[in-house]
């Protein structure tokens, strides 16, 4: 018995990708979600600080006052699009790359500013590196580093609430690298088996650091492969707001029915990370041709079109933006770093015995000195 | 009290467990219509339902990975790995997430689950499902490690782990399944974890052992008892030890033999001689002594010779308690 599903006006191999704005910046009238337009403003609006955030937290690790950042310059429609489409009892599952969706969902900037120096008031105490992030309060869960070990976090944790009769989807974020892994494989596996309520968001954003997506596979999309799985895929335009919203609705909409990948298609414009210099691995004709297709421009242009929007309105956006960011920065680099017996508790939810000595033991000895 | 085996003693404390919290369900390859390839999980599908009781894809990094969501939604999982041997696939699931999820959350997110495993040898098992590999996730920060020796501590000891907080890997060894039959009460006990036990009294040297090893252990300390008072300790937790039992023990015995299945170099016994000898260096008469498996695969033909049987504990007793 065959389960899944092909709609008959998409191709087997999932290549036609579903947009909804056009390079004038019209939506198509038989596709456009026809969302309330200040919504669209704050889906433009959350992509924008998304942007700006990511260039002055840029600008400070050029600086040597964070040690790192992990950006999604090119990538924000899918990030944030996707995540306005979700509901609040959704849970988000992320990478290390959806910053933006943890502040869509009302993440205090402080917060976010205070984990980039781990500090005191880091919510993970200092014990991650920046961008590592955790949001339980915003159903938004704990960001590591391994590549594509919350997918089946996602599923699990879908799979519980159904079992538990609990109407909500688990939306998982993923890079095109993390469809190589294990996990990616099993995670579609267990949900289409078992008809799990999660919306698996691959991000196709063309490069996992260096590799270009054509060397993560042979398939002739990302999108293809749910197939083999009998789950439902979608492949998207991932820079495209409105198209990103419409087709995440209705993985929500239909989440208790079963799971959803969908491949949204973007582009990283900035590099992996801090730490990694794309010059060395690709033309930046590539990223000049690929910029054109840059998700804030797409969306204002259809908000200007709308009316919604204007220059003004961006710059008094953004210098506001900038002062707030500039604030959180100030007061973050002078709260002091997070106590030692921090290092020693949360290892277990009670510390025993060898972590007390290991705590008595540093404490009373020598400590490292200030830089 | 009726007797039982210690698979009959894991399947009653999962029973109980269940009766007792709606948020315990069990996940894992055969264990739910045909409750387990050694039955651990018997009837329980009947009485829970498939919801409960889960037969999952074949595909232990999933296994263990939908537990931890499972566990962040806020059920209570024990996820089983059908032989400790095949645990590999989940290891990062383990290792990277499970292991780390509350400490790198800041404590926003424990992850309450105990990953059950038959492990051990001495069943013709081969390479492949013979293994022991607890010193593993000793090795790992965020972990707690069980093995219970007889029926009674595994009924206590899993109805503590399935209550305890944080996760906890469940070695349960298969030699023991069904060879041992005692006592076990009826109903809700728990065996505290983390606290070891003296089975065996003696003056001499103390040995320190644990599951299907155990019985090899007091088997040694009956057979050189005319000439060598020994006292057994079964640790039933690996981690974090008893470390109190372990050093009162030494200091009044001044001598310490280790006896394990596991591979000799960077075993267990490595860290319980080292703990020992920072504890209780000066009360020490003599060289601490490993008995362990080799740093060989596990074999299948000479499994015995493998094995630190009692043939083997025997003359470390001896000459640990002549040295």
């Amino acid at each position: 018995m065959i389960r899944y599903e092909l709609p008959p006006s998409r191709s087997v191999d999932h290549t036609d990708i579903e947009t909804v704005l056009g390079p004038d910046g019209r939506a198509d009238p038989h596709l456009d979600p026809k969302l309330d337009s200040a919504l669209v403003v704050k889906i433009y609006e959350a992509m924008l600080r998304t942007r700006v955030l990511d260039d002055r937290m840029l600008a400070l690790q050029r600086q040597g006052r964070v040690s790192f950042h992990v950006g999604c310059k090119g990538e924000e429609a899918a990030i944030i699009a996707s995540a306005a489409a979700l509901r609040t009892e959704d849970w988000i599952f992320p990478c290390y790359r959806e910053l933006g969706a943890l502040l869509w969902r009302g993440f205090p900037l402080q917060r976010y500013v205070d984990n980039m120096y781990g500090n005191a008031d880091d919510v993970v105490q200092g014990r991650q590196m920046p961008d590592h992030v955790t949001g339980k309060q915003w159903a938004y869960a704990s960001v590591s580093s391994p590549i594509g070990t919350q997918i089946m976090h996602a599923v699990g944790f879908g799979w519980a609430a159904k079992l538990k009769r609990q109407k909500l989807a688990t939306a998982v974020y993923f890079g095109d690298g993390a469809t190589s892994t294990p996990d990616f494989h099993t995670g579609l596996n267990f949900a289409g088996v078992y008809k799990t309520p999660t919306i698996f968001l691959c991000r196709n954003n063309r490069w996992a650091i260096s590799v270009p997506s054509d060397k993560q596979t042979a398939s002739a999309s990302f999108a293809a492969k749910g197939a083999a799985y009998g789950v439902r895929s979608v492949r998207v335009d991932g820079n495209d707001a409105l198209a990103t919203y419409r087709a995440v609705r209705e993985a929500v909409e239909r989440s208790h029915e079963g799971p959803t990948l969908l491949e949204l298609v973007t582009y990283r414009l900035g590099g992996h990370s801090t730490s990694d210099d794309p010059k060395a691995y690709r033309l930046q004709e590539e990223v000049d041709l690929q910029s054109k297709g840059d998700p804030l421009t797409r969306l204002r242009r259809h908000l200007e079109l709308l009316g919604a929007w204007n220059e003004l309105q961006e710059r008094r956006f953004v210098s506001q933006l900038d002062s707030e960011i500039k604030q959180c920065v100030e007061i973050a680099e002078k709260k002091p770093a997070p106590e030692l017996r921090s290092m020693f508790d949360g290892v277990y939810a009670e510390r025993p015995w060898h972590l007390d000595e290991q705590y008595e033991l540093t404490k009373r000895g020598p400590r490292p000195g200030k830089e | 009290m009726p007797e039982m085996t210690m698979v009959q003693a894991i399947n009653d404390a999962l029973r109980i467990s269940m009766r007792d919290d709606e948020r315990v369900v069990l996940l894992g390859e055969d264990v739910g219509k045909v409750g387990g390839v050694f039955r651990v999980t018997a009837g329980l599908q009947d009485e829970f339902g498939a919801e409960r009781v889960i037969d999952t894809p074949l595909a232990e990094g999933g296994i263990v990975g939908a537990s931890i969501g499972m566990a962040m939604y806020g059920l209570r999982p024990v996820p089983e790995i059908q032989f400790a041997d095949f645990i590999y696939p989940a290891f990062d699931q383990i290792v990277s997430e499970a292991a780390k999820y509350r400490y790198r959350s800041g404590g926003e997110f424990g992850i309450p689950m105990v990953i059950r495993t038959p492990f051990g040898g001495g069943i013709r098992g081969g390479h492949y499902h013979s293994q022991s590999p607890e010193s593993l996730f000793i090795h790992v920060a965020g972990l707690k490690v069980v093995c219970p020796s007889n029926p009674y501590d595994a009924k206590g000891l899993l109805l503590s782990a399935i209550r305890d907080e944080d996760p906890v890997l469940f070695f349960e060894p298969k030699r023991v399944y069904r060879a041992a039959k005692m006592d076990v009460p009826e109903g809700d006990y728990a065996v505290p974890l983390s606290k070891a036990k003296v089975v065996r009294e003696g003056a001499h040297v103390t040995v320190l052992a644990w599951g299907a090893m155990l019985y090899e252990a007091v088997a040694a300390a009956e057979e050189v008892a005319p000439k060598v008072d020994v006292e057994v300790i079964d640790l039933r937790t690996l981690w974090p030890v008893d470390i109190d039992t372990i050093v009162a023990s030494v200091k009044k015995t001044g001598r310490v033999v280790v006896v394990h299945e596991a591979p000799r170099t960077c075993g267990f016994g490595a860290e319980l001689v080292s703990l020992v000898c920072e504890k209780a260096f000066l009360h020490l008469e003599a060289p601490p002594v490993r008995v362990t498996g080799h740093d060989t695969p596990f074999p299948y033909t000479l499994e015995n010779d493998y094995l630190p049987l009692a043939h083997r504990i025997v003359p470390a007793l001896l000459e640990t308690a002549a040295y």
